[in-house]
Order: structure tokens, then C-alpha cells, then sequence
């Protein structure tokens, strides 16, 4: 599988966008998709709510398991992707794309975001 | 013949190379490295549900149990009347400890006048097998380790019964539920049983291991434009629960009885054989009577109004209290929603009690109350 140069990600295996005009969006990885399996249900942060870069922001549940979402970011959230809320398979079958959770305008970016290339070794894909 | 692992590694079945080239998930089950789904679980359901799935379930603990008191054998050793199954017809029953705990629960195959094949839960199965090695003490029979000799596979679904009738010249409209009886399948002998763990109709089938991928490929190619799809553990874990099976190890264990499963049919006092004296008879006797005069929990089915999933070990409350406890637990392709099966205090355990809930970490989420199981096939 292939991660978008374009991106940035972290250790929780979230990636996010450059951000434009100070907003970011934020996704899951197709790592982190297959690792789950079937998502069945996406538990976002509320539009206003702050995140904490690191923090748990809400919860992808899957057949198997339930796994915590991180903020990649510190800011405000100012959307959430209805569409994954609505169809949290999304997730699985565009992951980085129409499976976008959230954008969050970014106060703090931690300084240990991994580029594309850092985030393939890490994840060892 | 030694059964341990030479070393942490996991055990790999005859389809091995099969599952790595079609990209399975793999994960470790009871000591071995199985497929745990091919693609999307959820698809891999529905697949079996409506089409046909196919399936390597050759982690199963095959025993074999032959001799002129085999029946009679089994009676002492199991809870189920088993000397009493005709050639060709098999039986769930369940393994207990003298204190009616159980050890595990199984399909047992009448094979012939003196012969059955037992077939035990993976990770039960060697003490499946010590446990009726010991109990052979004194009968004329004998218990042989057959787990190397079996691969098992299982077709399974509205559209199994086609997939098999194009493979084989067996009398598949004759073989009842369960039932099995020995065949041919793609030019491969096999023992073909009309059983399964998905609450669908389908075939199990126990093969050499030599054979296992001839039939796989067999089965994959008669099933090509039916909707047969391979399928991995997960989605068989969803389809039982729907189908309101228990697993052990999460609905079973040995600190319950069969009746405190709700499976005290399985229990059979009234069996002739060695003057009706079999394992654990006086503490089950025991258990029957509590579980019909009072007893203490009793497992009950549980449909989400919320979407947030309940795993096993998640407490079940109702007025401000511990009720219950998960024993297993996903969200059901099926209907749509998480279900789970719990063992729930007698007082809240009838369907539509109002106001019990799941604790899904920390967050109380109301839960409706149902009869088992979820799912029940049309026929």
C-alpha cells in the first residue's frame, strides 16, 4: 500500500494534511484501516470540541475490536465527515480520501510528525 | 506422535500456502496461524448468509473412538446418550468434570456399529483427549489422536448444497442435519457431514491432508458464480453469535454446568448404559435441580438501540447495578446493530426488561433484552 507523499502522519497511525488557510484534515492510515478490519461505527469529536495533540478524540469500533482515535493535532474542530458517520466503510474502502474524519484548525503541531517515507518504515509497509 | 510446538510458533494447516496467496489476515488461534478474514468480514457474512462460504476449519481436534465398547465408552464419558446415535447420525454433546463443569462441547460422528470420531474445540483438545484416555480405564475400546490425520473444511450456506451436488455422487437430499456419511468429493474420499457453526445449512468435510487443497481448489471453482467467497475466523465468530451458538471459552467454561448454560437438553440421565452412571452425573443432577428451582444467571441475547460494540468481560447493569457480564460480542451484519450474548440475573433475563444497559467503558448504553438466538434461518 502506498501513503500520499502529501501527508504527514504519526505514530497512532492517523495522517493528516498541510494545513490551508491554518486547517488540517485528519484520517486514519490504510495501515491502520486493514489492521482493523470492518469499521462499523466512527465516534468523532464534536464540531467546537479542542483537541489535544496525543489525546484520544473518539473511537473507531470494528468486528473485532474498538481503538482509540488520537488527535494528531492540538486545535479546534470545526467539521466532521457526515458521509463516515453515515457509512463508517468508508474508512476502509478510502481511507485517505472519502474516509476523512475530521478538520481541525491547527494552535500546535507536535514536532514528531512523520513524513510519508518515515511513516512507511514505522509501519513497515 | 508429539502435539506440542516444537517452539511458540504457531501450528499452520494443509491450506497454508492457500490463505498466504489470497492475501489472508492471519492470526493466532489457539496455538494456530489460521485465516482470520480474506477480505471484509462483514462481506464474508453476508456471503454466507445469502450465498456460500467456504472455510479452513482444520484446527479442529479430531479423536477417534473404536472398539466394541466405544459406545458405551463415550456414554460414561460425555453427558449425551451417544452408545444411542444411529451409523451415520451425529450428536452436540458435552464433555463435564466430575463437579459438572465443563470441559468442553462437541459434535460426535457415528462412524460405523464400533466406531465414532469425536471432534473437540482447538484449544480443548488435548484435554478432550487425556480426559477420555483416562476415562477408557477399564473399557474395551481404544482413543486415538487423529488431529494429523484430518484436514476440515466447511462449505456453508444457502448455496452450499448445489456447490457439493456438482462435486460428489453422494446422496446429499438423504444426509439430514447432522448427519454424515463417508464419500467422494472431487475425486477425494471424504467424510461429508451436514453440519456447521454459522446457523446456515452446510457441509463439513474431513479430509487427508494431502487432499485439503484439491478439494479447496474444487470447491472454490464449483462455487465461482454462486457467490462462494473464502471465509476467515472472524466472520464465523459473527455468524454463530447470530445464530445464538456458544462458544467455549467465552458462553462455556468449567465453572459452569450445562444447565447453567441453558444447554441442559444436551444432559441425558436417562441413558441405559453402565447402569446410567457416566462423569459428573450426581453434581449435574445437582445443577439441573438449582437451575429449575433457582437460578443464579441465565444467558440471554442483547440488541444495542446505540452503536457502540460490547465485548466480552463488559458488565451488564440496571438500577444503578451489576446484573450480568458480556460473553461475547459484535456488531451483527445481520440486523444492523452490536448484539451480544450475557449472563444476566434471573430478575432482569426476560425479554423486554426495561432499563438494562451495557457499561462500554464507562458510558451506560441501553440494551434490549431478547430471546435466543438473533438469527434463525428460513427453511
Amino acid at each position: 500500500m502506498s501513503n500520499p507523499q502529501q501527508l504527514r502522519y504519526t505514530k497512532e497511525h492517523e495522517w493528516l494534511t498541510n494545513p490551508v488557510d491554518g486547517v488540517s484534515t485528519v484520517g486514519i492510515t490504510e495501515f491502520a484501516a486493514n489492521a482493523l478490519g470492518d469499521v462499523v461505527f466512527a465516534q468523532l469529536p464534536e464540531v467546537g470540541d479542542t483537541v489535544t495533540a496525543g489525546e484520544s478524540c473518539g473511537e473507531l469500533e470494528s468486528t473485532k475490536s474498538v481503538s482509540d482515535l488520537y488527535a494528531p493535532v492540538t486545535g479546534e474542530v470545526i467539521e466532521t465527515n457526515q458521509d463516515v458517520v453515515d457509512d463508517p466503510s468508508l474508512v476502509n474502502s478510502a481511507p485517505f480520501e472519502g474516509g476523512w474524519l475530521f478538520k481541525v484548525r491547527v494552535a500546535e503541531e507536535p514536532s514528531d510528525l512523520l513524513t510519508a517515507d518515515e511513516y512507511q518504515d514505522f509501519s513497515g509497509n | 506422535m508429539n502435539h506440542a510446538p516444537p517452539s511458540s510458533a504457531p501450528r499452520t494447516t494443509a491450506l497454508d500456502a492457500v490463505h498466504r496467496a489470497l492475501g489472508a489476515t492471519m492470526t493466532d488461534f489457539a496455538g494456530w496461524d489460521m485465516p482470520l478474514r480474506y477480505g471484509s468480514e462483514r462481506d464474508e457474512h453476508l456471503a454466507v448468509r445469502t450465498g456460500a462460504g467456504l472455510f479452513d476449519l482444520s484446527h479442529m481436534g479430531e479423536i477417534t473412538v473404536s472398539g466394541p465398547a466405544a459406545g458405551r465408552l463415550l456414554d460414561h464419558a460425555l453427558v449425551g446418550n451417544i452408545g444411542a446415535v444411529a451409523v451415520g447420525r451425529a450428536r452436540y454433546t458435552m464433555i463435564c468434570r466430575e463437579d459438572g463443569g465443563i470441559l468442553d462441547d462437541l459434535i460426535v460422528y457415528r462412524l460405523g456399529d464400533s466406531e465414532y470420531l469425536v471432534v473437540a474445540n482447538a484449544s480443548n483438545a488435548e484435554t478432550v483427549l487425556d480426559a477420555l484416555t483416562a476415562r477408557a480405564a477399564g473399557f474395551d475400546a481404544e482413543v486415538r489422536d487423529d488431529r494429523d490425520a484430518y484436514a476440515l473444511l466447511a462449505v456453508q450456506g444457502p448455496r452450499s448444497p448445489g456447490i457439493l451436488k456438482s462435486l460428489t455422487d453422494a446422496d446429499l437430499d438423504g444426509l439430514k442435519y447432522y448427519a454424515g456419511l463417508p464419500g467422494t468429493v472431487a475425486g477425494v474420499p471424504a467424510l461429508i457431514a451436514r453440519t456447521g457453526y454459522t446457523g446456515e445449512d452446510g457441509f463439513e468435510l474431513f479430509v487427508e491432508p494431502g487432499h485439503a487443497e484439491t478439494l479447496w481448489r474444487a470447491l472454490t471453482e464449483a462455487g465461482e458464480g454462486v457467490g462462494l467467497v473464502p471465509c476467515g475466523l472472524s466472520c464465523r465468530d459473527t455468524l454463530r453469535l447470530e445464530a445464538g451458538m456458544p462458544l467455549y471459552g467465552n458462553e462455556l467454561t468449567t465453572g459452569l454446568t450445562p444447565f447453567d448454560a441453558g444447554l441442559g437438553r444436551v444432559v441425558k440421565f436417562d441413558k441405559t448404559s453402565n447402569e446410567g452412571a457416566f462423569v459428573g452425573r450426581e453434581a449435574l443432577e445437582a445443577a439441573a435441580e438449582r437451575a429449575a428451582s433457582a437460578p443464579p444467571r441465565k444467558l440471554v441475547g442483547l440488541i444495542a438501540e446505540g452503536r457502540r460494540v460490547p465485548r466480552a468481560g463488559y458488565q451488564v447493569v440496571a438500577d444503578g447495578a451489576v446484573v450480568g457480564a458480556v460473553t461475547s460480542g459484535a456488531p451483527s451484519p445481520t440486523l444492523g446493530r452490536p448484539i451480544a450474548m450475557a449472563y444476566v440475573d434471573v430478575a432482569y433475563a426476560e425479554p423486554g426488561t426495561a432499563g438494562v444497559g451495557v457499561d462500554i467503558r464507562g458510558t451506560h448504553e441501553p440494551y434490549e433484552v431478547v430471546a435466543l438466538p438473533f438469527y434463525k434461518r428460513q427453511k
